[in-house]
């Protein structure tokens, strides 16, 4: 027997309702799904792709640096950076005022850290310290737990052996910036990547990079590597044997000392740069570490300059060194013969000037010899005014200065050979003769780097013959291990005879080993060695200065000498200047002899 | 009460869809969590047993006379609003929410048995009143009371999800049973006047993570690696499953972990990236049987009690499935709601096998026989 149904018709009249939600919901989720998965799914799976592969960039290995005899300079131990991944953050803030606490450095450089963080891909690291020491390293471990998101990277670190010996000529790494970053169209540089940012690091870097490799491999949300599909490995740089010789270096920057100044010594037979050391020097182990932006500010406003590379970028005036190429330009012109003499009383009275010689008592009758080998600036008050500014510029510019050596090192300055078309343009004025005065004996506008003054003497010593100055002794190909040595390139003779070479040599000779010669103290046992002192003022001679004040050292001459030796066969050329060393025969002489009997004793003399 | 008898009219083909869903889910679950090394027994396995024990339930449910469950109504709604406001006050937290209420051996949460409670419930309030020219104002002032308590309590745990649910319960069955549209018109004008209040009263209500994912549900795009990230991933998901799906195991976004909650709340997006469009599309369909079946029932039930909860249960499904596939489609905000019979965990399965339970029940005694 069935029950009788209740009267439901009222109920059952209003299930449409339901009946229709249904549907139209069913509708609603097969449309909706069906758009994403067949209208929409090319879309998705390209980005379904992205989400899981990932090419890794691996760091090449750097090549090294060793000097001309296989002394190791430069090379790379492991290293640990400290990084924030940031979608692993719990806690910002509290995360880096901690981290901030235990390492010393402050939140605001942090944050600065954070903030450029370049574009990469998600849980990618971003580096707030490079190179932390053990100490530091062990704090963090420590403190794991309470920075989740903090993490410490291991990477490959450049060092420098031996200290700051020669860190201008080798320079330091870096980060690559934006816009070195921005030079590279291929993918042989990563965002990241670590390369020569000053130096040999800076201009021989396509040499020592090597080529990034890359790493495609799966990651999963927490960009955890779970598969690897393919490795192009990473090609690793060729290793630098530069031209310098370490022992010599040292030899220099010893004698250097604390002084402030530059030492380059060049191969005259070829143009190695054999010594190039610039005072003060800086840590380039530090600078490689990237600093933060109050050490770098404090390291740029350091009055002592020690990021500038003197030896290329310090601009002098020559002083009595110039006298060599006023001496050439008088002979080459035929303004004074060799043996004309003239008289020196201690000063030159030129329109309403006295223009004084260094020694009051003056060099008597001299000829071009003796003017040379005594430095009497009489004798070349007196060509320079037959000569003229535009002849004496004329040699300046043949013997290679007012423009940059071509050496390979980054930012050279070309110091400044004036002449009556550049004071024109420069100054807006016509040339005054009595300025010609200051020019011939290396003052006034004349302004030349130590490299300069070095090449100068070396193609002196060589007699025209000029080789283009060059760090590199030889490339050593990682791939097959094969050397590569650079032959030298010979970038031109100088227009000067023969003849007045041998008038210049002789005089340089008169001037070390001479009775009465400026260089006296660089005489050496070993070998005959040819040079020239010079003194660059610093201040002109200005009334308003007290005599107290020109005690002070900032006040003081800069002491130079330029060598080369031996005379006869000549085989090293040396460039020396002492800031503030005063008269140049006592302070940069010494030095020059030094490094030249130590590179003789070397080459077996 | 008991009828052994009653074993003769048992839906055993609708037990048949209900056991190939839950099917579907185990695979899905297997596939979901394969390759994580798990410390215990696998997710999948364990589904197996909530599934085994949820049957239980679901006899259960279906053998005692819903007659009897309906009559006992306001006892099981009293005793739902007790373990509501216990778990307030001394609850497992889970998830930045107070949902968990220990018992020893197992954790239950006392808002899964207010939807049971509250189906039951409104059964038999709307079926008390014989009205057939419908309810007015007066009547819902005591049943839409019974609603506000739990959706407040559970609303304060927070679990916004669940509240939602009761609320489109709440809506349906009084569409059902009939209401008069002078009192439609009347209640949407208070809705409208009163909206921005109460929306800003539950909006203080929400914890952050319940904002944010609201927030992110307009805007998935504002932080792919914060909030809406959930919605992106799971987009991805599904629409690079493409027409024939990655095939089983295959799922890239499942397998590299992109796809958040991806056993529980977002198993349809791990379904839909194996199976793709194919795939998808018969597993709606089947929930599609399933529900059409359940107004089936409702609509053939022997009295009002049984079609008011028989419809009940039809809703509760139906808000899980457009909320949940809605969710990882990117339609619907992501507020915790899982997929029923398929994302894994004990409690939604057995709530859902105890909501099927009930649907069997009044279908088996449809046709009572009296002796």
């Amino acid at each position: 027997m069935l029950e009788h149904q209740e009267d439901l018709n009222d109920l059952q009249r209003r299930f449409p309702i339901l009946i229709v939600f249904v549907i139209l919901t069913f509708l609603i989720l097969v449309i909706r799904i069906g758009y994403l998965q067949l209208i929409m799914s090319g879309y998705f799976r390209e980005l379904s792709e992205s989400n899981r592969l990932r090419s890794l960039p691996i760091e090449p290995y750097r090549g090294l640096i060793f000097d001309r005899n296989g002394e190791l300079l430069a090379h790379n131990v492991p290293g640990f950076h400290l990084s924030v991944i940031l979608e692993d953050l719990k806690n910002k803030e509290s995360t880096i005022k901690r981290v901030a606490e235990l390492i010393g450095i402050s939140e605001k450089d942090i944050n600065a850290r954070l903030a450029a963080r370049k574009d990469t891909y998600p849980f990618a690291p971003v580096r707030i310290k490079e190179n932390i020491s053990r100490k530091e390293m062990a704090v963090i471990e420590a403190n794991k737990l309470d920075i989740p998101g903090v993490v410490i990277e291991a990477v490959s670190r450049r060092e420098y052996r031996h200290g700051n010996m020669a860190s201008h000529l080798l320079g330091y790494v870096g980060e690559i910036t934006q816009a070195q970053l921005d030079n590279f169209e291929d993918d042989s540089v990563y965002p990241g990547i670590t390369v020569g940012q000053d130096g040999i690091e800076k201009t021989h870097d396509p040499i020592l990079r090597g080529t990034a490799g890359y790493k495609q491999v799966e990651v999963d949300a927490y960009g955890h590597e779970m598969n690897v599909f393919g490795v192009r490995e990473p090609v690793r740089g060729n290793d630098i044997y530069l031209a310098i010789d370490v022992n010599l270096q040292r030899i220099a920057e010893d004698a250097l000392g604390n002084e402030s100044g530059a030492v380059v010594a060049i191969d005259t037979t070829n143009g190695d740069i054999l010594v190039m050391a610039s005072h003060p020097t800086y840590d380039h182990n530090l600078l490689s570490k990237r600093l933060y932006a109050k050490e770098w500010e404090a390291l740029v406003n350091d009055p002592s300059k020690p990021l500038n590379n003197r030896a290329i970028q310090g601009v002098y005036p020559p002083g009595s060194v110039f006298k060599i190429v006023t001496a050439a330009a008088a002979v080459e012109a035929g303004t004074s013969a060799p043996e004309d003499k003239i008289f020196c009383k201690g000063g030159l009275q030129f329109g309403r000037r006295f223009y004084r010689d260094w020694k009051a008592a003056g060099h008597g009758s001299v000829a071009l010899h003796r003017a040379i080998v005594e430095s009497c600036d009489v004798y070349f008050y007196n060509a320079g005014i037959k000569l003229g500014v535009d002849r004496i510029a004329d040699y300046a510019f043949r013997l290679g200065l007012g423009s940059q050596t071509g050496i390979d090192l980054p930012s050279e300055k070309a110091g400044l050979i004036p002449t009556t078309t550049w004071k024109l343009s420069a100054k807006r004025g016509e040339w005054i003769a009595g300025e010609t005065l200051s020019i011939a004996i290396g003052q006034g506008y004349v302004l030349t780097t130590p490299v300069q003054l070095a090449m100068l003497i070396s193609s002196v010593a060589n007699s025209g013959v000029r080789y283009q100055p060059n760090t590199v002794w030889a490339v050593k190909n990682r791939l097959n291990g094969e050397k590569y040595r650079f032959p030298p390139a010979e970038i031109g003779r100088v227009e000067i005879k023969e003849e007045t070479f041998q008038i210049l040599k002789n005089a340089l000779r008169g001037v070390v080993n001479e009775q009465g010669g400026t260089g006296g103290i660089a005489r050496s046992a070993i070998a005959e060695i040819g040079g020239k002192t010079g003194t660059a003022q610093v201040v002109a001679l200005k009334p308003n200065i007290s005599k107290e004040l020109l005690k002070e050292k900032r006040f003081k001459d800069h002491a130079l000498f330029v060598a080369f030796a031996p005379v006869s066969e000549p085989k090293i050329a040396v460039a020396v200047i002492v800031e503030h060393g005063g008269k140049g025969s006592a302070a940069a002489a010494p030095i020059a002899k030094k490094v030249i009997e130590g590179h003789l004793k070397n080459v077996g003399h | 009460m008991l009828d052994i008898k009653q074993i003769y009219n048992f839906e055993w083909k609708f037990l048949g869809v209900i056991l190939l869903i839950s099917g579907i889910g185990i695979l899905t679950i297997f596939s979901a969590t394969y390759g994580f090394a798990p410390h215990s027994t696998p997710y999948y396995q364990k589904q197996l047993y909530w599934i085994a024990i949820g049957l239980m339930f679901l006899f259960l449910a279906a053998t005692i006379d819903y007659h009897t469950i309906v009559k006992y109504a306001y006892v099981i709604y009293a005793v739902t609003i007790i373990l509501l406001i216990v778990v307030l006050i001394k609850g497992r937290t889970g998830l930045g929410a107070q949902r968990w209420l220990s018992l020893g051996l197992f954790s239950f949460q006392p808002s899964e048995l207010a939807k049971i409670a509250m189906i039951i419930l409104l059964a038999r309030y709307f079926s008390d009143k014989k009205i057939k020219t419908g309810f007015g104002m007066k009547d819902m002032i005591l049943p839409a009371t019974l609603l506000l308590i739990p959706v407040g309590l559970i609303l304060k745990q927070p679990d916004l999800g669940t509240a939602l649910l009761l609320s489109f319960i709440f809506l349906m069955i009084i569409l059902i049973a009939g209401i008069r549209m002078k009192t439609i018109l009347t209640t949407l004008f208070v809705c409208i006047l009163t909206i921005p209040f109460i929306a800003h009263f539950f909006w203080g209500m929400l914890k952050g993570y319940q904002k944010n994912r609201i927030l992110a549900f307009f805007d998935p795009e504002m932080d792919p690696q914060g909030i809406g990230y959930h919605i992106i991933q799971s987009k991805i998901a599904i629409g690079s499953g493409g027409l024939f799906g990655k095939g089983l195991l295959q799922g890239t976004q499942n397998k590299l972990k992109f796809i958040p909650e991806k056993h529980t709340d977002f198993i349809f997006s791990v379904f839909a990236e194996e199976w793709g469009f194919i795939g998808a599309f018969i597993l709606l369909t089947i929930y599609l049987v399933l529900i059409l079946w359940g107004i089936t029932i409702a609509y053939k039930a022997k009295d009002r009690e049984g079609a008011l909860l028989a419809a009940g249960v039809v809703c509760m499904l139906s808000f899980y499935l457009i909320v949940n596939v809605g969710m990882t489609a990117g339609i619907m905000p992501v507020v915790g709601i899982p997929l029923p019979l398929m994302s894994y965990g004990g409690t939604s399965i057995i709530t859902t096998m105890v909501a099927l339970g009930l649907l069997i029940n009044v279908k088996m005694r449809r046709l009572l026989l009296f002796y």
